[in-house]
């Protein structure tokens, strides 16, 4: 219940938030809103040396509606991508997901950059991030660097960020016309984090699918991206047949993470059914609108 | 001092009295208390299921800061302890629990060591500087495993892991199986719990001035832990004082002894300082006990009409590593003796297994048993009605007791006795409320849609306020059955009543001053209770087994009538009339047919200090004890309904509705009564549909060890609960209360797995064991279907 | 060996008054409230911040205190239990609607209910049901079932009165 001992800064800026994290390359930790890391640190299941307090860095806060890109910084917390009216004019998925994650004495501190960058295998926010193609930004000793979102996770609590890098934003590409977003998930009743949570993107065209997106948590190692299932939906009719073809060849196409509360097979038909339920409701978009 | 209107306050849906404080954020729990010099104490606690300890290094953690003191389980030795069970069934092997574990641990949790430290951080601090060598030794945590030959053994003294054998025998079982049409089995677990109060134990030990000792302590039986610590510490104990605060829930996991309970009044004493433990919740899942925890296999004979003929069972009750205080008890007696529930089954044979294995100790959990027992005779009949495709009400009207049965002995018991009940009315009333056939319609209805819904449908009853005291003692029962009250008028004519019951958030100060005020017929106002202080209150027994409002109430109920006896007395002195000739209403004695006038009973009171005109015979003072110790016990009743509907491709539940109809007698508050209803159901629905206890059947260890992995339901895992009674006095005590707060908990859990089995009767799953989970419905959807192909 | 940590000094505004505390960086803001300044009223019921007993008002959001360094909140204004009612005198529109829909019984979970029950209506003036249900994920009560808290968030719910 109480942590072994720290020390703790507050950083001012984002170049001396990296240096101290080259300063101290075993033991330092980044401190947003100290959801994951403060019960970790409780449980002593982590005893970093020194937790470098990041809020206090404007230049990774706040949401930026862009021409081209809508950018959210790190340290936006899930309270607020909930509540933000412009942001959710153009991406409603990031209400519909805030509303399902945690809790709301949760929300009100903890930050869609800490989300992503300790990757939970069942957090919520990298299959949002998956499904709406986001870009990572990330800066660094040596400057910014840009990655896609496909390729920032890449194991259990595993990303591309190196030791003394952080993460700066979320840059996301403004919805061509007529894309639309959904977020779907089961949620473990005791640690709210998804058993299974899948976010589509589906853009129509002459009832044709004319662009597809999917991200997928809480299924495996990592959130991950159903290219196959989305390569197979583009091209065709959103029907039944064939969002019960694509659901399942994801589901059959993924090697899923299994416990004492969900065996893989559970999960693998979870992304099945879900899958399938999240493309009808885009499906029928226009008349529930 | 205003005159009360003479309006019953028993059955009044009074607001409490405690809540000002509660909400106010100004209630007194024990990590509330902080004393000058006060030292903190932390427990290294063992890693592995089952090992040997081979070497201890205490040398690294003693030098650390702010160290006072680091202890293992050797350098203790047994100069306290061990702890022994307080429930001991007769002819039980009763294995030693040393208070710290010497040489050898047998669960997760076990305490191996502890630090005494100036701050709480530095004793966690130098806890993790504690090195421990262990050989790992095997280890079995399944009730079923540990019986079977080869399993690890972890007490010399009890042979193949049974430390309990008992047999419970009516009728002729034999001969019901011979003449019934159709024999089923089935194999039902009782899933293990954690009673997760919201407020963790806390002790602390605090040395006074003058030699004697002060615990604070969480507990549900303050003067049992008076007489546990005092015995096991060697305390004289008219020299302890034990104060329970403001406790935050109990569900029986805070009436049992834990070494935590031994080991702070010990240092304080050593030490000469006040020395506190708090337990940290993860800490919680593996040192408090564990509930429930059974494997029943049942064996039901009955006719194709379904009339039940006979049954017999077979109980193996995991009990963890050693016997915890009631533990014994719970698996045996409180499980079998209710087997056959609230039908008419003559001929009845159990026999139950009281199992060690390498977990947490498992003890009294809100029903104790009694969940257990009303858990093999509802799944029992509900698996009787879905063989014979019958409708599930028909069959269980067809078995259920009729009001002409009561009092009845359930199979030719001797100990157990249902005192009063109509089961058939609450069925009837349930149904009602329901609209059982409306809904029944609903469901068939709706199955053509492919939406699948079910009906539950559960009827209980069991026994509360275990006593008299002298029935106690066969059984191997280490207390009596009575409980004390003092109710104590001053000279103002205000009282105070000090009761040995204990208030966890049942609402005593509001529930105990009703019945007070209708005797005393004062304000409730001019009433305070005061509980849980060991030297204000001088014994009890304390408050489990739904016991507080049957027996402590009666106690209340009986002390205040003798105050009123003896206050009539004084009257009579002081208007100079005969005794007989008073009465006591509204407050005032008056003598019926005369024109003297009224004397209020503050005037008597007054009288009674200042002592100028007593009768002769009749000593100063108006100030009565009571030891009430019940003739019989009291048996709740009553049928719960439930709707859902499930999601077969996801295995989620809908909740849709749930209808609680209870007979707990006399309803003393029924705002109160209702609120013991919803808490019940919910921890009910959560055994059902959420809880449980995982251990890795390899290594032992607690897989389920925070509340990021076991699930309390949060408030959308739940429905609304419609709660309705019906009143059927209880005649074993003056007040006619029977007991409440372990309804739900017992009603519950068949009812919503009768729910999700009706709902999934389409599939043809016959059987799912708790907790429903949506992984768990799924599964057995896609192995139904799997048949089915 | 354990990292000797400096010690930090901590300015926080609680319940309308400025409070000045030296501490280590590891005191959880929970610690800093209950044993620096006795506000005992917030509690904690678990150490993974599923359960919200220690839940209190950060600069006017509900957070939960045992997942926040007293560090972390430097500066800030926090309004606990204690806060709630002012003075000492009645209580407020919250706390009096547990009470008369006995929506507490043992009342451990009850100040952090109260403190989400303020934020809930603060976002939602009208919540529904199913509303309140979810907006009250993040504080667990053993004792009441929820029934009567939601029925006493209802009956402020429909009553139309902003928090």
């Amino acid at each position: 219940m109480i942590p072994a001992a720290f020390d703790y800064v507050r950083a001012s800026s984002l170049s001396q938030a990296i240096e101290l994290l080259r300063d101290n390359p075993d033991g330092a930790k980044l401190l947003a809103g100290g959801h994951t890391l403060l019960p970790a640190l409780k449980l002593r299941l982590a005893s970093p040396e020194l937790l470098i307090d990041i809020r206090g860095i404007s230049e990774i806060k706040g949401i930026e509606i862009g021409e081209t890109h809508v950018k959210i910084g790190a340290l936006t917390t899930h309270a607020e991508l909930f509540a933000s009216e412009p942001l959710n004019q153009i991406f409603p998925v990031f209400r519909t997901a805030a509303s399902v994650l945690a809790d709301p004495q949760v929300r009100n501190r903890g930050t869609i950059g800490g989300s992503l960058a300790n990757a939970d295998p069942a957090a919520d926010w990298p299959a949002v991030v998956l499904a709406l193609r986001a870009e990572i930004e990330i800066a660094g000793a040596a400057g910014r660097r840009t990655l896609r979102a496909e390729d920032f996770f890449l194991d259990i609590f595993t990303t591309a960020l190196k030791p003394d890098e952080v993460l700066a934003a979320i840059r996301i590409p403004r919805p061509k016309l007529g894309a639309r977003y959904t977020y779907r998930k089961i949620r473990h009743p005791a640690s709210g984090f998804a058993v299974v949570g899948v976010a589509v993107g589906v853009r129509m065209q002459d009832g044709i699918v004319n662009d597809v997106s999917i991200g997928i948590t809480g299924a495996a190692n990592h959130a991950f991206v159903g290219k196959a299932a989305s390569e197979l939906l583009t091209g065709k009719a959103l029907s039944r047949d064939n969002i019960d073809e694509a659901a399942r060849m994801l589901s059959e196409n993924t090697e899923c993470l299994s416990d004492r509360y969900a065996p893989a097979e559970y999960r693998a038909d979870l992304i099945r059914v879900e899958l399938g339920r999240a493309l009808v409701a885009l499906s029928h978009w226009d008349e529930e609108r | 001092m205003t005159i009360s209107t003479g309006k019953r306050l028993i059955g009044q849906p009074l607001r409490r009295r405690e809540d000002r404080k509660l909400l106010a954020g100004r209630g007194r729990y024990v990590d509330d208390i902080k004393l000058p010099g006060m030292l903190h104490m932390a427990i290294l606690r063992s890693p592995h299921a089952h090992a040997t300890i081979s070497s201890i290094d205490l040398s690294h953690a003693k030098a650390a800061p702010g160290v006072r003191l680091v202890l293992s389980g050797e350098a203790l030795g047994d100069r306290i302890g061990p702890i022994v069970p307080n429930w001991i069934i007769p002819g039980s092997k009763v294995p030693v629990r040393p208070v710290i574990a010497i040489g050898r641990v047998r669960f997760v949790g076990e305490c191996v060591a502890l630090v005494v430290a100036e701050t709480l951080a530095q004793a966690y601090d130098a806890v993790g500087l504690i090195e421990v060598d262990y050989e790992v030794l095997p280890a079995v945590t399944d009730e079923a495993a540990a019986v079977q030959a080869g399993a690890p053994q972890l007490h010399e003294n009890v042979p193949g892991n049974v430390t309990t054998l008992y047999k419970v025998k009516g009728g002729d079982y034999a001969k019901a199986n011979d003449e019934a049409d159709q024999v089923i089995s089935l194999r039902v677990i009782n899933n293990r719990l954690i009673p997760t109060c919201m407020e963790t134990r806390a002790v602390i030990a605090a040395p006074e001035p003058d030699g004697t000792l002060t615990v604070y302590i969480g507990s549900q039986v303050p003067h049992m832990h008076r007489r546990w610590i005092a015995e096991t510490v060697g305390i004289p104990e008219h020299q302890l004082r034990v104060v329970a605060p403001d406790i935050g829930g109990g569900f029986g996991a805070k009436m049992h002894l834990y070494p935590e309970d031994l080991l702070c009044p010990y240092l304080a004493r050593e030490m000469n300082v006040p020395v506190k433990w708090w337990e940290t919740r993860s800490e919680s899942h593996q040192s408090t006990s564990h509930g429930r925890a059974h494997t029943e296999d049942i064996e039901v004979a009955f006719k194709n009409d379904g009339r039940i003929l006979g049954l017999k069972v077979s109980t193996l009750g995991n009990v963890g590593a050693y016997l915890s205080n009631m533990a014994t008890g719970g698996p045996t007696v409180n499980t079998v003796n209710f087997g056959t529930g609230t039908y008419k089954i003559d001929n009845y044979e159990a026999f139950s297994r009281v199992v060690v294995t390498n977990t947490v100790p498992v003890d009294a959990y809100r029903g104790y048993g009694r969940p257990e027992g009303a858990y093999i005779a509802e799944r029992a009949i509900d698996a009787v009605a879905r063989h014979l495709n019958l409708d599930q009400v028909d069959v269980r009207r067809k078995n259920l007791l009729h009001p002409s049965d009561f009092p009845y002995r359930p199979y030719g018991s001797t100990g157990v006795m249902y005192d009063s009940g109509d089961y058939q009315a609450l069925l009837d009333k349930a149904l009602a409320a329901f609209d059982y056939k409306g809904r029944r319609e609903e469901c068939e209805r709706l199955r053509g849609s492919g939406v699948y819904r079910g009906i539950g449908v559960a009827a209980y009853t069991h026994m509360c306020g275990m006593a008299p005291s002298r029935r106690l003692a066969p059984g191997g029962f280490n207390r009596g059955g009575w409980e004390s009250a003092r109710v104590s008028i001053d000279s103002s004519g205000r009282a105070t009543v000090y009761s040995g019951s204990m208030s966890q958030g049942q609402g005593h100060a509001t529930s105990l001053s009703q019945i007070a005020a209708d005797i005393l017929q004062i304000p409730i106002e001019d009433i305070e209770i005061v509980q849980g202080d060991t030297r204000q209150v001088q014994a009890g027994h304390g408050t489990f087994n739904s016991r507080s409002m049957a027996v402590g109430g009666s106690s209340v109920h009986v002390s205040a009538h003798q105050v009123i006896a003896k206050a009539k007395k004084i009257a009579a002195g002081m208007l100079e009339v005969d005794e007989n000739d008073v009465s006591y209403s509204a407050g005032a004695f008056t003598v019926p047919g005369t024109d003297i006038a009224p004397l209020t009973f503050a005037k008597v009171a007054r009288m009674a200090y200042v002592g100028h005109k007593l009768p002769d015979g009749v000593a100063p003072g108006l100030d009565e004890t009571v030891f009430y110790d019940p003739t019989g016990m009291g048996a709740p009743s009553g049928v719960h309904l439930a709707y859902v509907e499930v999601d077969p491709q996801i295995g989620t539940v809908d909740i849709l509705d749930y209808v609680a109809v209870d007979d707990v007698g006399t309803l003393i508050n029924p705002l109160l009564a209702a609120g013991q209803i919803h808490g019940g159901v919910v921890q009910g629905i959560a055994q059902a549909l959420y809880e449980e206890v995982n251990y890795d059947p390899e290594n032992g260890q607690l897989l389920t060890g925070s509340l990021l992995d076991y699930a309390v339901p949060r408030a959308e895992h739940v429905p609304n609960i419609r709660s309705l009674f019906q009143e059927t006095p209880s005649p074993t005590n003056p007040i006619g209360v029977k007991g409440i707060g372990e309804s739900g908990s017992i009603a519950a859990p068949p009812c919503m797995v009768h729910a999700v089995l009706d709902a999934l009767s389409p599939f043809g799953i016959k059987h799912l064991d708790m907790p429903l989970t949506p992984p768990r419905i799924w599964a057995a959807v896609r192995n139904a279907r799997a048949g089915a192909a | 060996m354990p990292v000797q940590a400096v010690p930090h000094e901590v300015t926080i505004e609680v319940n309308g008054s400025r409070r000045t505390v030296t501490v280590e960086a590891r005191r959880l803001l929970v610690h800093l409230i209950r044993e620096d300044l006795g506000l005992t009223g917030t509690h904690v019921g678990c150490d993974t911040s599923q359960c919200g007993a220690c839940t209190v008002e950060i600069d006017g959001q509900a957070v939960k205190s045992c997942t926040v360094l007293a560090v972390m909140a430097d500066g800030s204004s926090i309004t606990t239990i204690e806060g709630v009612t002012a003075g000492g005198g009645d209580l407020d529109r919250v706390q009096a609607a547990f009470q008369d829909h006995h929506a507490l019984q043992c009342g451990f979970c009850t100040p952090g209910m109260v403190m989400s029950v303020r934020n809930l209506l603060k976002e939602n003036a009208h919540p529904s049901e199913r509303e309140i249900r979810h907006g009250l994920a993040g504080n667990i009560c053993r004792c009441t079932g929820y029934h009567n808290i939601v029925r006493a968030v209802e009956s402020l719910a429909s009553k139309g009165n902003v928090a």
